[in-house]
């Protein structure tokens, strides 16, 4: 008893935490498909959703509906447990992160000394889902977007962890809350800009969005490692795409945009969220602009743009960063 | 080892470029028309279904049943009957049909008409559930035309 009331805060908070993790990670699904698909639009000269609710606002609630109402199709010749597993995969990890994510001062889950190790390993936990759904499908396209996607995220993870590398050397730490603390004065996107640059891009090709959605490129592959998948096993995949996102866009926040730095407001412990979100919403919002501007690059391009540019820059960039920070 | 990094600006400025130009559409006016709700002005060239023409002069339509477009429609959808009456020059038209199911919309009979009194008819709104609803008596849509 004693042990369960001493330990009783820390499981309130635990709880707390994984409940205010599943509001972002659904909220944040929920506002990024609407942006997603009025900025689209709008980029097209069309309105976007429009008929339900004022201006489409409420499409993606009919949606979600649409999608828990809709039959799991399981095909005859798929490896049933995995194909059920994959989707589960993808979607699951993607709370772990949000748990460790310095939103102000004061609002984070638990502030891990490996905090980013923490990030980054669940992330990459989503290349397997897409590679267990691509194979237990039992379909050629699938199997094809899946493949893709392995080579895809394994190639491009390098240089971004070696941009991160250069900012974790300079603040001597992994914990998410101390490197953003570490850019009082300049934000690192002004002393480490190449860094910054990769990681945008790996930042992109890591969440398998356009230009580099090769894994579920339409015109050759159908939908790619999504191919058999329909209904709620489909939008599970969706959600862990843009939580995904929200993920990677705060981790460029922290790391590149000073956190939750902003125009001091009052209590600013807790109201540096406001500012912390405003970085991630405008990253999001430049990874969509983006997708509607650039076609998709050919499988080589993507390849030679990575082992030919992004890691051999990366390489100097952390090997500069190294010297000046010896000799400093 | 020039061309490796020459790639590296054109392209960017080629990426920076492509980013532009969406902005612009971003914030450019949308062109959709929201189709039900909203309806475009049909331009006056707009070929529909054939229709007689209202003259202002007589308050009717000028047709003297010659049945040149009947003749000369390749799809045979026109039938044109007409009878004699007293003090009309030429005949009284009193039957001019039109099954729209069949017209190809080739103009034959606008063209051929020596009294101009075929014309198109800026109507796009058609759709229907039975085939009769296509069978269109022309002498009463002039009529019912304010
Ligand atoms: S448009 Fe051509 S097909 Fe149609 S009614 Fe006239 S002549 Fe016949
Ligand atoms: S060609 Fe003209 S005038 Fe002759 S029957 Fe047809 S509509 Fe009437």
């Amino acid at each position: 008893m004693e042990l369960f009331y001493s330990l009783l805060p820390e499981l309130i908070r635990m709880v707390v935490c994984a409940v205010c993790g599943a509001v972002i990670v659904f909220g944040n699904a929920l506002v990024m498909g609407y942006a997603e698909r009025k900025l689209a639009g709008h980029i097209m000269y069309r309105p976007g959703p429009m008929e339900v609710g004022f201006h489409g606002i409420l499409q993606l609630v009919i949606d979600g509906l649409k999608l828990m109402g809709k039959q799991l199709v399981i095909p005859k010749n798929a490896d049933k447990p995995l194909f059920m597993l994959a989707p589960l995969l993808a979607f699951a990890p993607v709370f772990v992160p949000m748990l460790v994510i310095p939103f102000s001062d004061k609002i984070q889950g638990f502030d891990l000394d490996v905090g980013l190790l923490l990030i980054l390993a669940f992330a990459s936990i989503n290349v397997l889902a897409i590679l267990i759904g691509g194979w237990s499908s039992n379909n050629k396209y699938s199997l094809f977007g899946a493949i893709r996607s392995v080579a895809q995220n394994v190639a491009y993870e390098i240089p971004m962890l070696i941009s991160l590398l250069a900012i974790v050397f300079m603040t001597n730490t992994f914990s998410l809350k101390e490197i953003a603390a570490a850019q009082s004065p300049v934000w690192f996107v002004v002393i480490q800009p190449l860094a910054f640059l990769i990681y945008i891009v790996a930042m992109v090709a890591e969440t398998n969005r356009a230009p580099f959605d090769l894994p579920e490129a339409e015109s050759e592959l159908t939908a790619g490692f999504h191919t058999e998948y329909s209904g709620m096993s489909f939008s599970l995949f969706v959600l862990g795409e843009y939580a995904n996102m929200f993920i990677v866009c705060s981790v460029a926040t922290v790391f590149f945009l000073g956190g939750s730095s902003g125009i001091p407001l009052p209590y600013f412990e807790y109201t540096g969220i406001v500012w912390f979100l405003l970085k991630v919403y405008a990253l999001m919002f430049f990874l969509v602009w983006i997708r509607w501007t650039y076609p998709r690059t050919r499988f080589d391009q993507l390849m030679n743009f990575c082992w030919k540019y992004l890691i051999p820059f990366s390489l100097v960039n952390l090997l500069l960063t190294v010297v000046l920070v010896k000799l400093i | 080892m020039k061309s490796y990094f020459s790639v590296l600006f054109t392209g960017g400025w080629s990426l920076i470029v492509g980013l532009k130009v969406t902005l612009k559409a971003l914030f450019s006016p949308i062109v959709t028309c929201q189709y039900p709700r909203e309806k475009l002005e049909i331009t006056p060239n707009y070929r529909g279904h054939i229709d007689l023409v209202k003259f202002d002069d007589t308050g009717t339509h000028k047709c003297i049943t010659c049945g040149s477009c009947m003749r000369d429609c390749p799809s045979d959808c026109i039938v044109v009957d007409g009878e004699k009456r007293e003090g009309v020059k030429g005949k009284f038209c009193t039957v001019f049909t039109l099954d729209f199911t069949k017209c190809s919309l080739c103009g034959a009979c606008v063209e051929v008409c020596p009294t101009k009194t075929l014309d198109y008819s800026n109507e796009y709104e058609l759709a229907g559930t039975t085939r009769e609803e296509f069978y269109y008596d022309l002498l009463k849509r002039v009529e019912e035309r304010e």
